[in-house]
């Protein structure tokens, strides 16, 4: 049984994407697509890694996250946003909210695996 | 007594005849036609009252004494009217732009309107004047006793000089205060003294010519008989002679009837170029027969005879009845004329000076009457020449008509000489001032009514004997008629020349010690450089003339909209017809408050005062100062004008910035919408094409299913490419619209055919209503938001059957074409976006971008119609409107 | 006369005013001089100017000046009133 990533976005395609590459490397992959209630499946699936969009239906990946980091158990949990859009200021806005990676869409499949596997490892 | 009775009939009917004059000649001033009363030559005419009965009887008599020296007399007023360009001018002048009404109000009004100093100038000239009416009156009465040839008494002659003055006051009433004109111009008096100048020149030149040529054998005879009089040689003393020119020309100028004709009268300064060559003439026309009458009254008259009234008993002696009779008109036209204007002029000094600032202040403060004052100063004046002319009267009995009253006429010029320095100092000289003018004018009528008026009446009478010997309390450099210890001296030219020099002398010491108020200082000014100040001709018509130059200054500070407008309201409030009110205390007020609220309250009463009071400031000053205070405020008002542009293109500039600081705004959201909505499919595209890639042993179905993302992706892509420039082509208004006549009906088939192909969901679409419409329309464009609608229904209706409703109606020139399909609709937060870019109801069901509406509507504008969200349908529903449809085809 | 140009001719116009009221200024100083001859005359037996002349004198001193005086009156209305007048006036 592998580390557990979830990973939170709205786009089908692109959580099939993702969900495909993580899981080939072994990893326990469960997806989310709403922002209403991704803290709730934070702590219901517990991860060692979320993934999380930034425009999420519901509610923004920017709260969702500051939200995270202000609850005890999950302040440090890593986190990688995942977002196509890719300004400067988003960037900015993530690392304030308390981001532990920040990417942009597209990406590289192995740039995801490699972030992902860097986060969980100490 | 036939010849008497005669005579007084004849009288009578002259009297009734100058009635007659005066009242026509008002008549016509009040018409408006009196434009022959304002001849140069009327003003000349009525200088002649200079010529009183002194001169007209006393000349000859003089002549007869003292030979030549008469007609110094004369000589003085020539040499001033030939030299108007030197001072009557600036006296003429002066008079009419600063509105003098009498010489004590000249030379108060040039000493910062002093009362004090013009109650002092008003006695002084009553003091000087009243014993030469006094002097008139004897002259009638003696000439009438010697016309009658019987030694009346004296009771008798008191009557007919009562009877005289009585009727003089009644004249002088009349027409001296018939009306109360700012102008104190009094056209019926100005024109009976014309008349009455021309009847005494005649007089004495029928006299004269009678004389010559009558009595003598002409002028060679005449010359032949000076010859051989006793005074054959020039012998004549020089200081009398230089001493008499001078005095004369001083009362020509000072004298208060003089300056009532000379300047008060004046009705055009042109009037003075005539008079500065008639009136010498005039005066050596009067002249010119005086010598010969007295030569040969000397001759043939018995010894002991009258010299003053040669003019009347020779006639009378030789039996030339209605010559005598013509001579006695002649010197009473003189006598009257003088007694007339002298009242006149002493009424409106002693009225202005004495009685109403008395009257004002007795009544319970000046400022606030408000009633009529015209009433209460019409009254004063004749009351004033009741007064005066019953002073004459008296004087004239209590003198008792004797030998005392002959020397009176000099004594009377040297008294009003005095106001010479005073008076032309004030008009050259800005540096006189009050104290040096009342310092001055009182030494001087001290040592003149010591030196020469006291004594006059005799040893005893005034003054000891006792102090015209050894001097006032014995000190001999006080003697009346050798002051300071220097004897020898004719007493008139010692008085003359005492009291006036001493005058001068203080007058001008006190002034350069002194130091003025502002209002002396300002009326210096004001006299001094009256060419800079005054116009050539100011209006001078009382009441309305000041109601204009209110109107004028109220234009020039509050706008001539304005001002009009505040005048005319008054007036109508008045009752007044046109456009002017009476310029009275209520109105007044009105106008300074208005006037206060653009210059301030002090200026606007100063400025009101100025005009409506005793003009000390004239009308062009105001003027000028209305006029810099109505360039300050154009000038302010430009600047505010300015000012406000300035804040109106500053605000207009704040409003582009924040519109560019938004479209800035909502250019980066777009660009970062776009950026988003462009990185999502290629996400997937090179996600899956990775893994496609890096993946060989993936299964045909798993490669099916990838490559299947890849390729609608990549439409969804090649889609939103499309949208973005067919928004940008419809935005930037560049699109070209090819036009077509089409069947609503069949446009709407096609469009649905089109949206429902290749989808999978199972959507029912519904027509109601007539579409058999024919439009001219570009129908492709058309179309496409047709499609559009149906595909969003397609894709968002959440109802179990989907149902697109499409329901065409007919309003007057409008087509609308509505979509209603039966899902939930939108929710009312989101109807007002739905229109704008990028912008999805829900985003997780979405297949576009979010264009598509904003496309829609962009393509609505660019057909000339619209589209909008219609609430309350039960689902989503859309109306498009379309105006002006060709027509209903089925028809 | 010459003078067509209209600056000249105000020139011209305004320098003759000028003059003739420098005139009307002299004229009664000139007068108060006349008049003041007699105070030079020698009194006593005999050598003394007789009335009669005195008479005369004082009275053709009047007639000279009040004439002047019209002239000069005339002139400067005429002056004033009139440019193409004062033209002819002016070239007294």
């Amino acid at each position: 049984m592998g580390k557990r990533v979830l990973l939170i976005e709205d786009e089908p395609n692109i959580i099939e994407a993702i969900s495909f590459i993580l899981s080939r490397d072994g990893w326990d992959v469960a997806t989310h697509s709403n922002g209403h209630d991704a803290i709730d499946a934070v702590h219901a699936r517990a991860p060692d890694v979320v993934i999380l969009d930034v425009m999420l239906p519901g509610k923004s990946g920017y709260d969702i996250l500051s939200e995270l980091r202000a609850d005890t158990h999950t302040q440090n949990l890593p986190v990688l946003i995942l977002t196509a859009r890719g300004q400067s200021k988003d960037r900015e806005m993530a690392e304030r909210v308390g981001a532990s990676r920040f990417m942009t869409k597209p990406f590289a499949n192995a740039d995801v695996l490699n972030a992902v596997k860097e986060l969980v490892a100490p | 007594m036939g010849n008497l009775n005669a005579l007084v009939a004849v009288s009578l009917i002259y009297v009734a005849f100058l009635f007659g004059v005066a009242f026509a000649a008002e008549r016509a001033a009040m018409r408006g036609k009196g434009n022959w009363l304002r001849l140069p030559i009327v003003y000349t005419l009525s200088l002649s009252i200079y010529c009183t009965a002194w001169t007209f009887y006393g000349a000859v008599g003089n002549a007869a004494r003292s030979g030549l020296e008469y007609i110094t007399i004369y000589l003085g007023p020539s040499l001033v009217l030939i030299g108007w360009w030197w001072g009557l001018r600036k006296l003429v002048r002066i008079g009419r732009s600063q509105r003098i009404t009498s010489i004590a109000d000249m030379i108060s009004s040039r000493y910062g309107k002093s009362n004090l100093l013009a109650v002092g100038v008003t006695i002084l000239a009553v003091i000087g004047t009243t014993p030469y009416i006094a002097l008139q009156l004897q002259s009638v009465t003696t000439s009438l006793s010697a016309f009658s040839n019987a030694p009346s008494d004296s009771q008798q002659l008191s009557a007919t000089a009562f009877w005289v003055a009585g009727g003089l006051a009644i004249f002088t009433i009349i027409f001296g205060t018939r009306n109360l004109d700012a102008n104190e111009r009094h056209y019926g008096v100005v024109m009976a003294i014309a008349v009455e100048a021309v009847v005494k020149l005649f007089a004495l030149l029928a006299v004269g010519v009678f004389v010559v040529w009558g009595i003598a054998d002409g002028p060679a005879d005449i010359l032949q008989r000076i010859e051989a009089s006793e005074k054959t040689t020039w012998e004549i003393n020089g200081g009398r002679w230089a001493g008499l020119i001078f005095l004369s020309a001083a009362a020509f100028v000072c004298l208060p009837r003089m300056f009532q004709v000379l300047v008060v009268e004046n009705d055009s300064e042109d009037h003075l170029r005539t008079a500065s060559w008639a009136f010498p003439a005039y005066l050596m026309i009067m002249s010119l027969f005086v010598i010969p009458i007295a030569v040969v009254g000397l001759d043939i008259m018995p010894e002991g005879s009258n010299p003053d009234l040669f003019v009347l008993t020779l006639p009378l002696a030789s039996g030339q009845e209605g010559l005598a009779m013509l001579s006695f008109l002649g010197g009473f036209s003189s006598a009257t004329s003088m007694v007339i204007v002298a009242a006149i002029a002493l009424s409106t000094m002693v009225s202005n000076h004495v009685v109403m600032p008395i009257w004002l202040s007795s009544s319970g403060g000046g400022a606030t009457v408000s009633g009529d004052v015209r009433n209460v100063v019409i009254i004063s004046r004749r009351l004033s020449i009741a007064a005066v002319l019953g002073l004459g009267y008296l004087y004239y009995r209590l003198s008792g008509g004797g030998s005392a009253l002959a020397s009176i006429g000099l004594i009377s010029f040297t008294g009003v000489a005095q106001f010479l320095p005073v008076l032309i100092g004030g008009v050259f000289w800005r540096g006189a001032t009050r104290n040096g003018a009342l310092a001055g004018l009182t030494v001087g009528f001290v040592l003149w009514a010591y030196c020469l008026l006291l004594p006059s009446f005799g040893p005893d009478v005034l003054l000891s004997q006792s102090v015209i010997d050894h001097g006032l309390f014995g000190w001999s450099w006080l003697q009346p008629q050798a002051l300071f210890g220097i004897e020898g001296l004719d007493p008139l030219m010692h008085a003359v020349l005492w009291s006036t020099s001493l005058n001068a002398v203080i007058f001008v010491v006190v002034s350069l010690a002194d130091f003025p108020t502002p209002m002396e200082r300002l009326q210096g000014a004001q006299f001094v450089n009256i060419f800079e100040h005054s116009s050539r001709t100011p209006s001078w018509t009382g009441g309305v003339a000041k109601s204009e130059d209110l109107m004028i200054m109220a234009q020039r500070i509050l706008g001539a909209h304005e001002a009009q407008s505040l005048f005319e309201h008054e007036a109508y409030r008045q009752g007044v017809s046109g456009l002017l009110p009476e310029p009275n205390a209520e109105f007044l007020q009105v106008l300074e408050r208005e006037l206060s609220g653009s210059v301030g309250a002090a200026t606007a009463h100063a400025m009101i005062a100025q005009i409506v009071g005793n003009a000390s400031v004239s009308v062009q000053d105001l003027m000028a100062v209305a006029n810099e205070t109505a360039q300050m405020m154009e000038y302010s008002s430009q600047l505010e004008a300015k000012s406000n542009e300035l804040a109106r293109t500053a605000r207009q500039l704040r409003q582009a910035n924040e519109k560019l600081t938004l479209v800035s705004a909502q250019k980066d959201d777009f660009l970062s919408q776009v950026s988003h909505e462009l990185r999502t499919p290629m996400t997937s595209i090179r996600a899956f094409s990775e893994i496609l890639r890096d993946n060989s042993r993936l299964s045909n179905a798993e490669k099916r299913k990838y490559s299947g993302i890849i390729q609608d992706e990549a439409i969804r892509l090649t889609r939103l490419l499309d949208d973005l420039l067919d928004l940008s082509v419809l935005e930037n208004g560049q699109v070209a619209l090819s036009h077509q006549v089409a069947q609503l009906g069949t446009v709407l088939d096609q469009a649905t055919t089109a949206a429902l192909s290749g989808a999978e969901g199972a959507l029912n679409v519904v027509r109601t209503g007539q579409d058999n419409v024919s439009l001219r329309t570009d129908v492709g464009r058309l179309s496409q938001v047709f499609i559009n609608l149906i595909r969003n229904a397609q894709k968002y209706c959440d109802a179990e059957n989907p149902e697109l409703r499409i329901e065409v109606s007919l309003k007057e020139d409008r087509l609308r074409v509505d979509f209603i399909d039966n899902g939930t609709g939108i929710p009312s937060v989101s109807q007002e976006a739905i229109f704008d870019k990028f912008s999805r109801v829900n985003p997780q069901r979405a297949g576009g971008a979010g264009l598509g509406l904003a496309i829609c509507r962009e393509v609505m504008n660019q057909l000339g119609g619209e589209i909008s969200y219609l609430p309350g349908q039960g689902g989503a529903a859309f109306r498009v409107t379309l105006f002006a449809p060709l027509s209903l085809a089925a028809q | 006369m010459s003078e067509r140009s209209t600056a000249v001719f105000l020139e011209r116009q305004t320098y003759r005013r000028r003059r003739l009221i420098d005139w009307l200024r002299i004229l009664p100083l000139i007068g108060l001089g006349l008049w003041c001859i007699p105070l030079l005359w020698s009194k006593g037996e005999g050598q003394g100017v007789s009335t009669a002349d005195a008479v005369i004198f004082v009275f053709v001193v009047w007639l000279v000046l009040v004439v002047l005086s019209a002239f000069s009156a005339w002139a400067l209305q005429a002056l004033e009133s009139d440019d193409k007048d004062a033209t002819n006036t002016g070239a007294r």
